[in-house]
């Protein structure tokens, strides 16, 4: 074991990091803004229209991330128009091509993720939403989309981990984030061992990070759906409803 | 009483679910004050007349008015009945509170929240101003120390005081309650009833589907009887339930006062 020349690289690691964040925190805010347009198209009970975002979450959950990256980055350059348009100076970096298709694949996750989360939603609640006047837009944003996202935070936990993980592609195609650092310092002084090692460790310890944000955001959002606290039972007070299954699964 | 204006008049509601037909041709009158009780056995369409009122239920033909304002019906080009007006029905739906037997309240949102919620998404009303008048509804039915807890934590008859403080703070025109005390523990019935009474009292026009019948007897300016989609019985209750003219409705009372 060198972990000297672990040492030495630790400034490049730290880059290469801070690069895999950003493009982990960039596409999952660029996914989830695609998401919930996906997920709300994707729950209408007009088939047709229903049709569009279920084909593009199948295909962006049928098919490896690989593939659609390496189809953005290598594929996009074989067309000539492309190459002489606009959106050149978007396709030609590899950065760009590794954000849009982490984007495009978290979107696809993700709105499965809220479209089955919004299917959902306690029926009685939505008419409750009708019966006081609500718009179906009043009603989308105010009571069936805070519901959902907050039945989706769990599973939306792992994909966020996924995503982390899955961003050592981008590291493939001669980008430097924490993977494509660790095949630097690999190919400098051919210690793979070690040098994979340290970026799993870095990354192991984003997914910490990433558990511990999550179980703080459960704690806050998740507090209507678990038991009640025992608090001195007061006079009249009725003891504890029995909390919906999920919450004793300790979701 | 011909004195106080017609809060709903509903005309020849008909409604069918596939080749079933619930209402068969309701009309009722409800003027300012009145409270209705809608009775009848299970099937007999009383649940689905209060939610074609507010067209939670679309009738298949039928007009409803509230406040003397038509609510406009129009027909597809696919021959669905639909309202001409999302738009008129939305106010028209903010005017009728409705307390449902399940209760329904918003499960991620505490009691006050639930209780603010329409007032200032619906109508409108500035946070503060909904707030203050969220608080006074909730001591209105005993749920202030409560305000801050989740429908999951609170009991069956909790909950429903709550639904019924959320219907408050519209400031209804008209209540719509659809059997209140239907899914509660029998020992939390009173709680909620005695919540109910004191608003019938107040004068509020409502309409109450129930299975109550003391309730009924004692509170109602008049009561109406279904069976089978239609009208058996109505009349005010003294009348109602003391001269009973349909051979049903006997049988009916006699079953409920076993």
């Amino acid at each position: 074991m060198d972990v000297n020349v672990i040492l030495e690289n630790i400034p490049l690691y730290i880059e290469g990091m801070w690069v895999t964040v950003q493009l982990v925190v960039l596409s999952l805010i660029l996914g989830l803004a695609l998401a919930v347009p996906l997920a709300l198209v994707a729950t209408s009970r007009r088939r047709f229209i229903a049709f569009w975002p279920r084909a593009y979450i199948y295909f962006f959950r049928g098919t490896p991330l690989l593939v659609q990256m390496f189809m953005i980055y290598h594929g996009t350059a074989q067309f000539d128009w492309l190459k002489d348009s606009a959106l050149w100076v978007v396709f030609k970096e590899a950065y760009w091509c590794a954000l849009i298709a982490f984007a495009l694949n978290t979107a696809a996750y993700t709105g499965e993720m809220l479209r089955g989360a919004i299917a959902q939603t306690p029926f009685g609640e939505v008419e409750a939403a009708r019966a006081y006047g609500m718009s179906r837009w009043t009603r989308f944003r105010r009571i069936i989309l805070p519901s959902a996202c907050r039945r989706a935070l769990p599973s939306y936990g792992n994909e966020v981990i996924f995503m982390l993980h899955g961003s050592a592609l981008a590291g493939v195609i001669t980008i430097v984030d924490l993977f494509g650092a660790a095949k630097i310092v690999n190919a400098r002084h051919f210690v793979p061992f070690e040098s994979f090692m340290a970026a799993g460790f870095f990354y192991l310890c984003l997914t910490l990070l990433i558990v511990w944000i999550f179980r703080i955001a459960e704690t806050h959002w998740h507090a209507y759906m678990r038991p009640r606290e025992e608090e001195g039972e007061e006079k009249g007070s009725f003891p504890a409803r029995s909390a919906p299954a999920y919450a004793a699964k300790g979701l | 009483m011909s004195a106080s204006a017609e809060a709903l008049v509903v005309e020849d509601l008909h409604k069918s679910f596939g080749s079933v037909e619930v209402l068969k041709g309701i009309s009722l009158v409800a003027r300012e004050h009145d409270v209705v009780s809608i009775l009848g056995s299970s099937g007999s369409g009383k649940s689905t007349l209060l939610r074609c009122i507010n067209l939670l239920e679309i009738p298949d033909a039928g007009n409803v008015y509230v406040h003397g304002e038509l609510i406009r019906m129009t027909t597809t080009s696919g021959a669905a009945r639909v309202p001409e007006d999302k738009r008129q029905v939305e106010r028209m739906r903010s005017r009728l509170a409705m307390v449902f037997q399940q209760f329904n309240l918003w499960s991620h949102m505490t009691v006050l929240q639930n209780v603010i919620e329409a007032p200032m998404h619906v109508l409108k009303v500035p946070r503060a101003e909904a707030v203050e008048r969220a608080e006074s509804v909730l001591q209105r039915v005993d749920m202030y120390e409560r305000k801050d807890y989740y429908p999951a934590h609170l009991s069956g008859g909790q909950q429903q005081r709550a639904a019924i403080a959320r219907a408050l703070a519209m400031e209804p025109a008209m209540m719509l309650f659809d059997e209140p005390t239907s899914a509660l523990d029998p020992e939390l019935v009173g709680e909620v009833l005695k919540v109910i009474r004191g608003l019938a009292e107040e004068g509020r026009t409502m309409l109450v589907v129930t299975h109550e019948m003391a309730f009924a007897r004692d509170v109602s300016t008049k009561v109406m009887f279904l069976h089978e989609g239609q009208v058996e019985e109505d009349g005010v209750p003294a009348q109602v339930f003391d001269e009973p003219k349909s051979a049903r409705f006997r049988q009916f009372l006699a079953g409920t006062l076993r």
